[in-house]
């Protein structure tokens, strides 16, 4: 479902040329459980963002269920991610002045959705995740944990292909990362593929796919069977 | 999972009015709930706005007040009405020639024009000693003139009558009295029969005319009328009565050719040649009016320009703290753009936003305006009760919307242009 074919990119740094990501061929199928990991500088976040279609690779060709998104205009890129994409972020990320049941539902404003469906879709992706109780609250009289939930809900709202998290445990504590990773681990048994950008090995360890990014290159692609248990 | 990610097929035609509504509903809520948690901010940012429209509709307020008082006062005399009188022409003037109305024009205007009645000769006196009951006095206007005044002016006595054909034939001394001029003179109320000096000759009060009112502060009573032959006599034989003449034309739509008639017929009896100017005017309340309209409309004009630039001012205030806006909102565009937000979806929510911004100071000065308006109305002793007209509200509501938009321009391009990495990476 996803297939990069010889994506780099480079920035360039005054006049020096930073060479961010280079040569990588990738594919990811439907339903894989993918950890992106390597060490700060290695690539992970580039990486993140040309898959997540917030950046446009220098090089290469990208493809994303059966859509090329290279040469795609801004306003075309951000049609693709609020259809085919659901971003969790490592710092969740959410509006702090509107309720979380709109926060959830700001994908569909996007799509011109009738408020009642948002509210309806909203409420919907919130009780998947286990917030039900909360719809009206704002996101500060939540607990991390519960605002990383709320991110969720609000990445699986729009039913995207695939769920890019950045860092999705960074600011929890390890009982509260191995509660979202249980939430993952629920979403990938029912048929989502997900992508993990992530240094941490633990959370690496949930995955069935790690791929190893160092210096802009893949280093290390390796599948891991039965890794799902993270209750253990 | 494959069936549930096209759940949501692409917009097509026939309901992207609808998404766009659903799009505007979610700027204006975006818009409104911005506003409400910055509540002292956004008071400031309006005050521009609010002083530049406040200033507007007062100012406006009192003059449409003001205009409509004074033709609620010409209203009375009657659209059929003509007033001609002698109007000198600046080059005559700068000569020392002072232009007149001589009975001889009466005459002429009286049996060769057709089409008018009514025809009343009118002119001031300025006598010495001017009225007098006693020890009281008065420094009414006394003015001699027919019984057609009554018809002409639309004006008629409240008590006794008014001067006759026979008190003018044979110049009888009565005089009518104003109500003002009455209660300077320490008269009673039923002062009919009462003898009064008028410029040190013996007068008998014969009538009581209707009480006017006051306009600008000034009693519109404060008059007096005697007849036009006895004015002439009391002012000497040697002195041309500089008089105007009062007339109705009978048929309203015809007062145009009258006018015309008119003006034909006293050009030759006054030898005018064709290029010079004429020496006399004939006004019609419709001129009036259409004088006082044009004024005050140009004082509004001229004041709304003046208004319009503090406006102009209150846009820019409104573009500064959008852009300070912008970039404290940066991570928050961000997240709307990562989660799918097209630009023309920012440039929206923050065009709207500055025109609510606008519209909400509008209205605000809209209320403020008004409220001076009549605050300024009763400081001022006699002032007509200030009007805020229609076209005004709209006016003020409008401009505000256009300041807002124009100048929301440029905050909302910089947060459209945005691009969504660097925004999300925004501290």
């Amino acid at each position: 479902m996803i297939e990069l074919r010889g994506i780099g990119k480079t920035y360039q740094m005054g006049t020096t040329e930073l060479v961010a990501l280079a040569d990588i061929n990738l594919q990811i199928a439907r339903n894989e459980y993918v950890a992106l990991i390597g060490p700060s500088g290695s690539g992970k976040s580039t990486m993140m963002n040309v898959l997540g279609c917030l950046d446009l690779p220098t090089t290469g060709a990208y493809t994303l269920d059966g859509e090329t998104v290279a040469g795609l205009s801004e306003d075309q890129l951000a049609r693709v991610r609020n259809r085919k994409i659901g971003f969790i972020f490592q710092s969740y990320y959410l509006m702090p002045r509107t309720t979380i049941a709109d926060n959830v539902a700001q994908p569909l404003i996007y799509r011109g959705l009738a408020p009642s469906v948002r509210r309806e879709r909203a409420n919907a992706a919130l009780a998947r995740v286990g917030l039900e109780e909360r719809v009206l609250h704002k996101p500060n009289e939540l607990s991390g944990g519960q605002r990383q939930r709320v991110a969720i809900a609000r990445a699986l709202v729009g039913r995207p292909n695939v769920l890019l998290a950045d860092e999705p445990t960074g600011n929890l504590d390890s009982k509260t990362a191995r509660e979202i990773m249980g939430v993952f681990s629920d979403l990938h048994r029912e048929g989502m593929t997900i992508i993990i950008v992530t240094h941490d090995a633990a959370i690496a360890a949930c995955c069935r796919r790690v791929i190893r990014l160092h210096d802009g290159r893949i280093v290390e692609d390796r599948e891991q069977a039965g890794a799902v248990a993270v209750d253990a | 999972m494959n069936d549930a990610a096209h759940a949501d097929a692409p917009i097509d035609e026939g309901n992207r009015l609808q998404a766009f509504v659903y799009a505007l509903q979610e700027c204006l809520r975006s818009a409104l709930g911005s506003i409400r948690s910055h509540r002292m901010r956004s008071f400031l940012t309006m005050l521009g706005v609010i002083i530049g429209v406040a200033s507007v509709i007062c100012i406006v307020s009192l003059l449409q007040g003001l205009t409509r008082s004074v033709m609620n006062e010409f209203q009375g005399i009657g659209g059929n009405t003509l007033h001609v009188h002698a109007e000198t022409p600046r080059e005559d003037r700068m000569l020392g020639k002072w232009a007149r109305l001589k009975p001889e024009d009466l005459d002429l205007l009286k049996y060769r024009v057709a089409g008018i009645s009514n025809v009343t000769p009118m002119t001031g006196l300025n006598l010495p000693g001017g009225l007098r009951n006693g020890s009281n006095t008065s420094g009414a206007q006394i003015f001699a003139t027919t019984s057609w005044y009554q018809l002409a002016n639309q004006s008629f006595p409240s008590a006794g009558r008014f001067i006759t054909d026979s008190d003018n034939n044979s110049r009888r001394r009565v005089i009518v009295l104003g109500d003002k001029a009455r209660s300077d003179l320490k008269l009673p109320e039923d002062c009919i029969g009462e003898f009064i000096q008028v410029g040190g000759e013996w007068f008998k009060v014969v009538g009581l005319m209707e009480a006017r009112g006051e306009m600008f502060g000034q009693s519109m009573d404060n008059y007096a009328v005697i007849p036009f032959e006895t004015g002439r006599a009391l002012a000497g034989p040697w002195r041309e009565p500089n008089m105007a003449i009062l007339l109705t034309v009978d048929d309203l739509d015809a007062v145009t050719d009258v006018k015309s008639r008119i003006t034909v017929m006293l050009r030759r009896a006054h030898k005018i040649g064709p290029d010079q100017a004429d020496d006399f005017q004939i006004e019609s309340s419709q001129t009036m009016t259409e004088t006082i309209q044009r004024v005050a409309g140009t004082i509004t004009l001229v004041i709304s320009a003046v208004v319009g630039i503090s406006l102009l001012v209150g846009g820019v205030g409104i573009m500064n703290i959008m852009l300070v806006s912008v970039t404290e909102r940066t991570r928050e565009i961000g997240i709307a753009k990562a989660l799918g937000a097209p630009r023309s979806f920012i440039l929206m929510q923050f065009l709207i936003e500055a025109m609510v911004l606008a519209v909400i100071g509008g209205i605000i000065g809209i209320g403020f305006g008004w409220l001076l308006g009549e605050l300024a109305a009763k400081m001022i002793p006699h002032f007509p009760p200030p009007a805020v007209p229609w076209w005004a509200i709209v006016g003020a509501t409008g401009f505000s919307a256009l300041v807002g938009v124009l100048f929301g321009i440029l905050p909302a391009r910089r947060a459209a242009n945005l691009a969504p990495i660097d925004a999300l990476r925004h501290e």
